[in-house]
């Protein structure tokens, strides 16, 4: 029934070249072009992250946030007071927001929805509450400023990228990692261990009661996302040149929250399309006026009584609807 | 060292915290109790009744200090808020699932937190004492403003006066059975729709009550609404969501803990109620008072 035009434009691995597109912005944007990109390519990574537990485990997580605000205080910490590489740096805070997740996830994965969401919300809040007022370590509420870059000073010598600037290097640094970080967690969720999550989702009783260690898979879970929201936070923090305690506030939570639900946690690409959404309606919106919140909260609104399944589970409505549309016509 | 007097000033600052956490947090325990909703909102109402308390009192200010006028036009305002919104909006997310609960009253939170900004602009604000309550009262060697005291003593009254309500009135033993099981009330014939909506502008009254009593003792700032929604979170978690008397003994413990934290860990006593909150959930996921939820 597919038309050879539709089923090559299938053929086409769609992902690869979104990155390849991505790759080349610091050579045909703007400096502004490279700067969002860099953060939506953040945002998309911590997004997807969360996903791991919304909708592939189906838990409720309000705490995310938790383990992205370890990742790029761990990060920003090793880099600015102890002036450790990067290259050490990001796999110690990526361990270090998995071992947050692990402790605090030990414990909130004996809980079920709305104690789930309660209890991980109030680890976040202590996370936040040591980052705030952990003076020596953290700086307190004022932060950690001057947080380096990453040394990239050999991506200079190398042809093609070295007429780049050094916010360009680090784009590409961060794209390449966040495009391994997503495909890591595409073939965690493609494998028995992401299929026995997700028969955790659709039914909880019925896979304890075929013998399945519940609990053991979720805090498997609450570990991997926690780490994968570590990098994103300690990319974060460079991208900020800066790590501050409003990482870890509660509201930015919810923030990731919506990017994820606003894409689709339906499907793996959804938080990615959310956060893209998200981050560009941001500096399109507060260009024209102040109130980024009402507008959001307005969105949110929509979003939550017209497109529950989100903008990804709305094309999908929508492609299935032309195509019941067409499959009609040829009929007829 | 510490003396006597000064723990004992240390407790009644602790009890002011508890009984004026609990004005808040009682209204959010009813609804949670009874329509299974954890309204993000409420610190929100809370902050609209602040700002609504200013307005009437610059209002008024030619004529009088009309502090008690102010506080009752403001909890009035924002129990009508609270009406239309459960009206218009709540009521079409009952049956779903949690998330879509916590993000439409987050929704709430950031379009009423904008439009305190977009009304009454980012600068602090403030109320003056009223005058009756200007003074303090000595009690063994510590020195509680009258204010405060008033503070508890609203808080004890709403205490009884609820506890009374829900257990000896017909509206009560409605809630409470609305509470047990929403579809049998329903089938018995009793307007579940409009046993909803009236908790909600009960539990937005409070709210906005509460609102209205700190604009003496705190400025009124964008950002109070996001501060004290964790801290009302955290006193109902602690009693047992839903649970009446859980939530005032939740109230009393986070503020003794508040209290005496800063004597142990100074700067740290933000971290102490966390900690004792996430201990509880741990040990009694339902809290202290709670029933585990079906």
């Amino acid at each position: 029934m597919t038309s050879p035009a539709a089923a090559a434009a299938r053929r086409v691995p769609w992902t690869l070249v979104v990155f390849l597109v991505a790759f080349t912005i610091p050579w045909f944007g703007s400096r502004y072009e490279t700067f969002l990109a860099t953060q939506i390519a953040i945002s998309a990574l911590f997004a997807v992250s969360l996903n791991l537990l919304l909708g592939t485990t189906g838990l409720v997580s309000f705490g995310h946030v938790a383990y992205f605000g370890i990742g790029s205080y761990v990060c920003g910490i090793l880099m600015k007071t102890y002036g450790l590489p990067f290259a050490i740096a990001l796999p110690a805070a990526a361990f270090g927001a998995s071992l947050g997740a692990l402790v605090f996830g030990f414990f909130c994965v004996r809980l079920t929805r709305i104690y789930f969401a309660m209890l991980t919300l109030a680890f976040s809040q202590i996370v936040w509450a040591i980052c705030f007022k952990w003076n020596d370590v953290t700086g307190g509420d004022q932060g950690l400023p001057d947080v380096p870059y990453p040394d990239l000073g050999w991506m200079s010598s190398v042809p093609l990228l070295d007429e780049l600037r050094v916010s360009d290097h680090f784009y590409l640094l961060t794209l390449v990692l966040v495009m391994l970080s997503l495909a890591a967690m595409q073939r965690i969720i493609a494998s028995p261990f992401g299929r026995m999550l997700t028969t955790i989702r659709e039914n909880p009783e019925r896979a304890a009661s075929i013998g399945l260690d519940v609990r053991g898979y979720e805090l498997a879970a609450f570990v991997v996302a926690g780490g994968f929201a570590g990098i994103a936070g300690a990319l974060f923090g460079i991208f900020n040149r800066g790590v501050f305690a409003d990482y870890v506030y509660w509201p930015k939570s919810a923030e990731v929250m919506i990017m994820t639900i606003l894409g689709g946690i339906d499907h793996f690409w959804g938080p990615v399309v959310g956060a893209a959404t998200l981050v560009l309606l941001n500096q399109e919106i507060t260009s024209y006026t102040e109130y980024w919140p009402l507008v959001l909260g307005a969105i949110l609104l929509v979003l939550l009584f017209a497109f529950p399944g989100g903008i990804a589970g709305g094309l999908a409505a929508g492609f299935a609807w032309l195509r019941r549309k067409r499959a009609e016509r040829a009929g007829a | 060292m510490a003396d006597a007097s000064f723990l004992f000033g240390q407790f009644l600052g602790g009890l002011t915290t508890a009984m004026f956490l609990f004005l808040i947090a009682s209204g959010l325990s009813l609804v949670f109790g009874v329509m299974r909703v954890l309204n993000f909102a409420h610190g929100s109402f809370y902050m609209i009744g602040a700002y609504l308390a200013w307005q009437v009192v610059q209002w008024l200010a030619p004529i009088l200090h009309g502090f008690w006028l102010a506080a009752l036009a403001a909890a009035l305002g924002v129990a009508l808020l609270g009406g239309l919104i459960e009206r218009l909006l709540l009521r079409h997310i009952y049956g779903r699932e949690e998330i879509y609960q916590l993000l439409l009253t987050y929704a709430l939170v950031l379009i009423l937190g904008d439009a305190a900004k977009a009304l009454w602009g980012t600068h602090q604000l403030s109320v003056s004492r009223p005058p009756m309550l200007a003074g303090g009262i000595e009690a063994f060697g510590a020195i509680l403003p009258a204010y405060n005291l008033f503070i508890m003593l609203i808080g004890a009254a709403i205490a009884v006066a609820g506890w009374l309500v829900l257990t000896r009135s017909p509206s009560g033993r409605m809630v409470r059975a609305a509470a047990l099981d929403r579809e049998m009330l329903g089938a018995l014939g009793a307007n579940v729709g409009a046993l909803y909506t009236g908790m909600f502008v009960v539990s937005s009254f409070l709210a906005g009550l509460s609102g209205a009593l700190v604009t003496p003792i705190q400025s009124i700032v964008p950002g109070m609404d996001v501060e004290i929604i964790v801290e009302a979170f955290i006193v109902v978690v602690i009693g047992g969501l839903g649970s009446f008397w859980g939530t005032f003994w939740g109230s009393v413990i986070y503020g003794q803990v508040l209290s005496f934290g800063i004597l142990i860990l100074p700067g740290f006593s933000l971290f102490s109620v966390f900690a004792l909150m996430a201990v509880i959930l741990i040990v009694r996921p339902w809290g202290l008072f709670g029933r585990p939820l079906r």
